[in-house]
């Protein structure tokens, strides 16, 4: 079977069936479908452990599931060769939950790294559109530094410039909020809405910011217990009576998702159970 | 599981990791013509495993040689033939201790280096960056580092083995007073172009393929945390060395 596709213009740009994963003995989804409009913001969120991140890995194929269908803008990423993953990856922009900067490379050479290698463009045009992403992010000025000079925050505002680079089809972006004070969480913010608006990026967005989340994403999933437990609107999703949305967005301790890892009884663990001596 | 299975388990895993270094050395050799494409990034490394390693390689090889010249001549000098010094040391080095003791010390040198490079980037996320950005890490990172072990190792064994002739000659002539023209001459007489030196190129080129095969495939395939690469890299050097010795007595038996 080919791996590849042309896609109907009005099919979804993502599409999962029946995926199944299991890590380490531990099951991480059972049976999710999901499907992620071309244009638009998808959020995608869950509390922490619940397989966002590896989600994010089987859409890009970097890890294959152990059952179920992934489509990405026509190409079928479980059963795609290497050079087909390649050519859909070329499309797509990720943002790394810690940023993966190249440490020898300074901020400039990080950000002007994918189009060196993908196109051969004129050394000046590269420049231009590096100074162009570095000045979205607001770090022009910091273009020489190495990233062992930067802050947490910085490394991600580097990381997200690279990241849209290229100006992607799609935008992954992992827990991109983190370490961002309130200025650059709102610049990033700003960014995100533009790309999507002026260029139809299509962008994913895992976070755990709510409130940061609302103020871009068209769609919120939320993924719990190895589903998707709730999907919608942002103020959809808050107005919901579901028992997850209620628990995930008061941030309660009690409801369906445990707060503690599966641990044996408290109290027979501290040896004070069955009446001491 | 029981007495048996707990047995051969390690013995199990070792099968386990030669094969997956096989796996490894095949995706490799076929990322080598892509890697092509990134030739300033090959001839750095050469640079960095190459030229980065000559102090110790200089060093050594002249100390190495003037060891060899002076247990040879006090030897030989015994049997009345401490004439010969020049070609025994000159046979002992392009035949074995060249090529050997310059891996061994390519290993401890460059292909730690290698391993620990391969293995932060691993843990950093680097070379999964790499692939989201449709960059191949294999032909980006690993097989530049592989032709490089390759190219650069016999240029340092041959620059050991000049080294090592100078020091036995300044022990042999300088100090202990063998005729100049008889330690050149004997050399020059008995040392085949092939069979000795040739053979001896070609064992570099074996041992630098191995070395730097083990220490990318150690760095690659790390486990993404600090002690996951202290071991990796104390693994290079282990299983360099190991496999260098065997490699040398096999292709010995085959070259001879």
């Amino acid at each position: 079977m080919n791996a590849t596709s042309a896609p109907p213009p009005n099919e979804a740009l993502i599409r999962i069936r029946g995926l199944r994963t299991v890590l380490n003995g531990k099951t991480i989804f059972d049976g999710v479908d999901l499907d992620i409009p071309r244009g638009g913001v998808t959020a995608i969120m869950g509390p922490s452990g619940t397989g966002k991140t590896t989600l994010m890995r089987h859409i890009t194929g970097q890890l294959p599931p152990d059952a179920g269908e992934i489509v990405v803008d026509g190409v079928d990423v479980v059963r795609a060769s290497r050079e087909q993953l390649f050519a859909l990856r070329e499309k797509i922009g990720y943002l790394f939950q810690n940023s993966a900067l190249l440490t020898d490379f300074t901020v400039f050479e990080n950000v002007a790294f994918p189009l060196r290698q993908q196109l051969r463009l004129p050394e000046e045009l590269v420049r231009n559109i590096v100074l162009t992403k570095l000045q979205a992010v607001g770090l022009r000025g910091a273009a020489e530094l190495m990233p062992s000079e930067l802050s947490g925050g910085m490394m991600r505002r580097v990381a997200l410039a690279r990241a849209i680079v290229r100006d992607p089809m799609l935008i992954i972006y992992d827990e991109p909020f983190v370490g961002l004070d309130p200025i650059a969480l709102n610049q990033i913010l700003k960014l995100i809405r533009t790309l999507n608006q002026t260029l139809g990026i299509t962008s994913i967005l895992v976070a755990h910011e709510l409130a940061a989340v609302r103020q871009v994403a068209d769609r919120i999933h939320l993924v719990a217990a190895g589903k998707i437990a709730a999907a919608g609107a942002p103020e959809e999703l808050s107005r919901g009576d579901s028992p997850w949305t209620r628990q995930f967005f008061a941030g309660e301790a009690d409801g369906p998702v445990p707060f503690h890892y599966p641990a044996p009884d408290y109290a027979a663990e501290l040896g004070l159970s069955g009446g001491g001596a | 599981m029981n007495a048996a299975h707990r047995a051969f388990a390690p013995l199990a895993a070792g099968l386990a990791q030669i094969g997956a270094c096989g796996r490894f050395l095949l995706h490799v050799l076929g990322a080598v013509p892509r890697s092509l494409r990134y030739l300033r990034e090959t001839v750095r490394q050469v640079f960095f495993v190459g030229a980065m390693s000559l102090v110790i390689i200089m060093t050594c090889g002249m100390f190495v040689g003037a060891v060899l010249g002076l247990q040879l001549y006090d030897v030989l000098s015994r049997f009345g033939s401490a004439a010969m010094s020049g070609t025994v040391v000159a046979l002992a080095l392009y035949r074995e201790l060249g090529p050997v003791v310059t891996a061994l010390l390519f290993a401890g040198r460059a292909g730690t280096s290698i391993t620990a490079e391969v293995g932060l980037m691993r843990a950093t996320d680097q070379l999964d960056a790499m692939e989201m950005m449709a960059v191949d890490p294999l032909a980006y990172v690993i097989a530049p580092r592989f032709l490089a072990g390759v190219i650069a190792m016999p240029l340092l064994a041959c620059i050991f083995n000049a080294l090592a002739i100078l020091g036995a000659h300044l022990v042999a002539v300088s100090w202990l007073g063998l005729d100049n023209g008889t330690f050149w001459s004997n050399m020059t007489a008995s040392v085949d172009l092939w069979t000795d030196v040739v053979n001896g190129v070609w064992k570099s080129v074996a041992f630098g393929a191995v070395v730097t095969l083990i220490a990318t495939f150690q760095g690659y395939t790390t486990p993404p945390t600090s002690e996951g690469v202290a071991y990796a890299t104390t693994r290079t050097v282990v299983f360099s060395s190991i496999v260098v010795l065997a490699l040398d007595f096999v292709m010995t038996a085959f070259l001879m």
